[in-house]
């Protein structure tokens, strides 16, 4: 468990102090900087556990009932990404300073204009494919794990390609839960899902080559479907 | 001059065979003088030229008056002759006429640069004769040509003779020969052979055809000889072939009775030699030739199999191994086909690497083919099994023939894909020749070693030469053993004990348990431990009870017998020793033995051909609820009999631990080939991989996928993260 070395006092960030007519504007936008770390970094205490000075899963759930979003929904994942937050269920304050800030919001209300932009920003092939990593990895939630449980990966392909892809997503994951080779899913075969998806004509699959370097789980996958359709 | 013109004239009328004296030295003398004198007149007119001109119109008048008009009038052969005739004439003539004016050549030819006079003779006649005539002659040769070809007896000579003066006529090149009669000539020959070609291959046999192409090839090397220059040996014959062989092969080969199948069905060796001789002279002729031997040997061989498989099913389930089990006849049915083949290609096919090759695919077809889940590599370790054990089916065979047998059986085994699986059936049937004292022969399981060994490399016979080698060492440590008895009679255990000491290593893995033996074993055991530690140093013996034998000495009511039996089967009849019925379960928890043992042993002792035991209730199988009583009723009229224990089927075992094996051996390639090769692509690796590992087994192209799966998830490897069909190595 990762904790922020931030202590847990409301006191403000530090301002330059202002000397001289030169420094005046600087300090004006510093002074409006540093109000705007107050109110995240107040925000942030408005959801988060006194003792673990964390924001934890009831924390989480407060937050999201207030964003007006579902806490299962693909946005959280999607701002979890954007504070690069290290553990499932938890937001550290860095974190939470560094999502806040990059979207520029520091209220609620600002925050849930801004999920919108964020939706478009991830959508971006570059980040789509970091983003796509990202929701893997954050999965793993004990030390040391490298593979989710086959359910997991089910619905997190669901929730993180399942609006682009979705006719591959439902045969995948109906495929997946039949399927009794694997019980869990590795990084690797997470990352060919998308390129999979990406790359593969559905449902005619003419241009996949199990010959080339696919997963053996996808190649399993498409001789499913094969042998389903004839 | 007059003189000249009255030579010319003397000269022509020798040739034309008139009444006329020869030239009298005299004569010729006057004529050269004069010549000479002319020659050497200085001063107008040039009598050089003048000279040089008349020459030369005298040969051409000569031509015009003597040599053309009778060619026109000729036609046929007689245009031939005739011309053949004024041929030589000609160059008498020319000859002649030279000599008259032979000191031209000495100064006004080369002051002029003019031909010399021979050969400005010649080229008069090439000019005046040749030109107009060559097409009308090259007709005549031709049809002629035609004519012996449907087999008229023609002029040889002649034609010759013509031909050399297409040759002749080029002064040193071949070029009229070439484009005024060897091309059209060879144009008609194409025409000709194509008709033929056409009309045999709706009319005659395979076989017909090719005898006589076979036969036309001949005579065209004949005509060669008699009558072409030999320059065109090589194109005619081309010519032929290509027409005769190439345009209508695949027609030919695949006719339906007598083509290449049918000539392969019915053993016709003499027509196929002739097949190979014809095909082989074409290039990519014997691909077709190639694919259809193919194609009969997988058919034939893949008959082989379904005819065993057929078998198998009708047959009630018989031991496998049993000498005329279906699956032991068809290897050996095989083993012929591949004799009788082999055969073929190397003395009618000359060894060819095609037909090797085609021979050698066919073979890898069928081969792999299983019968009644018999696997094939099973299938041929269970019938070298049974040659090489005592009582085998190939008693009758000679020394030399059991040798012969294994060689060839063993030469199948390059076309099995699953090699390591016919080393591990092996080792087994091995392990228990050995210790049941089945073997035949020493010799011949030394001899199917090295066989094994030039095919598939010291590493696989390696662990099998030690088993032998064990059984030799267990002798001596027997004798030892008895030695050592002897030398201490109280530590003798009461019974009779021989013991094979194996190694760990080289032997397949036994299942053995618990057993509790009988008191009389278990002294048996402790003698030979104690001699075996004082003999030896940082030794383990384990003991496995599952292969041992006992010899037991029962007296039933009528006579004593000896009965060889099991150690299993001896633990459980000394259990009668001491009480005269057990049930299943007091059996079980005196011996120990598991419910599989426990229900084969009492089978074969109270169920099967000798019925040691009498078992209530009286049904075929052993069940839990029953109860077993000695039979002192028992006789039969031998002294000695053996009451055989059916082995434990373990090849489903055996074929685990061989995918065991099998994926440890593609993750040691793998990682081996990424160690050397850094950075590899994922068809390369595949590729690599499979060719690597052929000597041992065809792997599967999707296992391999799965072992480097895991080694990426074991960071042995990983996918490059630009192109993820490319794999990094991880040191």
């Amino acid at each position: 468990m990762r904790r922020s070395s931030t202590r847990k006092t409301g006191s403000a960030v530090p301002v330059n102090p202002s000397s001289g007519s030169s420094d005046t504007y600087r300090s004006a936008s510093s002074k409006a900087v540093s109000k705007e770390v107050e109110r995240i970094d107040n925000l942030f205490y408005a959801y988060a556990d006194a003792s673990s000075g964390l924001i934890d899963p009831e924390g989480i759930e407060s937050f999201c009932s207030d964003l007006e979003v579902d806490y299962t929904d693909v946005r959280i994942l999607m701002l979890a990404w954007k504070m690069k937050a290290e553990k499932q269920g938890y937001f550290t304050l860095e974190e939470w300073r560094r999502g806040l800030k990059a979207l520029h919001a520091d209220t609620i209300s600002k925050l849930k204009k801004s999920l919108s932009e964020l939706e478009k920003e991830v959508a971006r092939p570059t980040n789509f494919s970091d983003f796509y990593s990202y929701s893997f990895r954050y999965c793993l939630t004990e030390d040391k794990q490298k593979c989710i449980d086959i359910e997991s990966a089910c619905e997190l392909l669901d929730l993180v390609l399942g609006f682009q892809f979705g006719p591959q997503v439902d045969k995948l994951v109906e495929y997946l839960k039949h399927q009794r080779d694997y019980k869990v899913i590795n990084m690797d075969q997470w990352t060919s899902f998308l390129r999979f998806c990406n790359e593969i004509n559905f449902p005619s699959l003419d241009n996949y080559d199990a010959e080339l370097a696919w997963p053996l789980i996808l190649d399993n996958f498409v001789e499913w479907i094969r042998d389903k359709q004839s | 001059m007059a003189l000249l013109n009255q030579s010319v004239t003397k000269l022509t009328n020798i040739l034309e065979g008139l009444p006329e004296m020869p030239f009298s030295t005299m004569e010729y003398m006057l004529l050269c003088t004069t010549i000479y004198n002319l020659f050497v007149t200085k001063g107008p007119p040039d009598y050089s030229e003048l000279l040089y001109e008349k020459y030369k119109k005298s040969l051409m008048d000569y031509i015009e008056s003597r040599v053309l008009p009778p060619l026109r009038s000729k036609h046929d052969e007689y245009l031939l002759q005739e011309l053949v005739q004024r041929w030589l004439n000609y160059k008498v003539m020319v000859r002649w006429l030279s000599r008259f004016f032979h000191y031209l050549d000495r100064y006004f030819v080369t002051r002029k640069s003019l031909p010399p006079v021979t050969e400005a003779g010649m080229t008069c006649f090439r000019d005046l004769v040749y030109e107009e005539m060559k097409g009308k002659i090259k007709d005549v040769v031709i049809s002629l040509i035609y004519q012996e070809r449907e087999g008229r007896q023609i002029d040889r000579a002649l034609l010759k003779n013509v031909v050399e003066i297409f040759i002749q006529i080029g002064f040193g090149s071949r070029e009229c020969y070439e484009v005024d009669f060897e091309a059209p000539m060879l144009q008609d020959t194409a025409a000709y052979y194509s008709r033929k070609a056409s009309k045999w291959i709706i009319e005659d046999s395979c076989p017909e055809y090719m005898l006589k192409a076979e036969e036309r090839l001949k005579q065209e090397k004949d005509r060669v000889d008699h009558y072409l220059h030999t320059s065109t040996e090589q194109k005619l014959l081309e010519n032929v072939e290509h027409q005769l062989l190439s345009v209508n092969e695949n027609q030919l080969l695949e006719k339906e009775n007598s083509g290449c199948l049918a000539l392969l069905r019915d053993d016709k060796v003499d027509d196929l030699d002739l097949m190979y001789r014809l095909f082989s002279r074409i290039p990519e002729g014997l691909n077709p030739v190639s694919r259809l031997f193919k194609q009969h040997l997988t058919a034939e061989g893949t008959e082989l199999v379904n005819q065993a498989e057929n078998a198998a099913s009708s047959k009630r389930a018989e031991k496998r191994d049993a000498a005329d089990s279906p699956q032991l006849v068809l290897i050996r049915r095989i083993i012929e086909l591949h004799d009788k083949y082999m055969g073929y290609v190397r003395e009618n096919f000359q060894n060819h690497t095609l037909l090797n090759k085609a021979l050698k695919e066919a073979f890898e077809v069928f081969c792999n083919k299983s019968v009644a889940s018999s696997s094939s590599p099973e299938m041929l370790a269970s019938f070298c099994d049974n040659v090489l054990k005592k009582g085998g089916s190939e008693k009758k065979l000679s020394d030399e023939e059991i040798d012969r047998t294994l060689d060839k059986a063993i030469k199948l085994l390059s076309y099995i894909n699953d090699k390591d699986l016919f080393a591990e059936f092996s080792r087994k049937k091995l392990g228990r020749r050995l210790l049941f004292d089945r073997y035949g022969n020493e010799d011949h399981e030394r001899s199917i070693l090295t066989y094994l060994k030039q095919q598939c490399g010291a590493q696989f016979t390696s662990k099998m030469e030690g088993m032998v080698t064990d059984i030799t060492l267990s002798k001596e440590i027997q004798s030892c053993f008895e030695d050592y008895l002897h030398a201490n009679p109280h530590a003798y255990p009461g019974t009779d004990l021989s013991v094979n000491v194996l190694t760990t290593g080289f032997w397949p893995s036994y299942k053995s348990s618990d057993l509790t033996l009988p008191d009389e074993m278990i002294k048996c055991i402790e003698a030979f431990k104690k001699f075996y530690d004082s003999s030896t140093k940082n030794r383990r013996l384990t003991w496995i009870y599952s292969l041992g034998t006992c010899n037991i000495n029962a007296k039933f009511d009528a006579k004593s017998i000896e009965l060889t039996v099991a150690t299993y089967q001896a633990a459980v009849l000394l259990l009668f020793n001491s009480a005269d019925r057990l049930s299943y379960a007091e059996i079980k928890a005196q011996l120990n033995l598991t419910d599989d043992d426990m229900v084969r042993v009492l089978h074969s002792l109270s169920c099967a051909r000798y019925k040691i035991l009498k078992k209530t209730p009286t049904t075929d199988t052993v069940s839990p609820n029953d109860v077993f009583e000695f039979n002192s009723r028992f006789t039969d009229r031998m002294r000695r009999i053996k009451v055989p224990l059916p082995p434990v089927d373990e090849s489903k075992k055996l074929i685990e631990d061989v995918n065991k094996d099998r994926r440890y051996a593609v993750d040691a390639y793998v990682v081996r080939i990424m160690k050397s090769r850094k950075v590899l692509g994922h068809q390369e690796l595949v590729l690599e991989c499979i060719q690597q590992l052929s000597r041992m087994f065809k792997p599967d192209v999707k296992l391999i996928k799965q072992r480097i799966e895991d080694l990426i998830t074991r960071e042995f490897l990983e996918r490059d993260e630009e192109d993820t069909s490319v794999y990094k190595y991880i040191a």
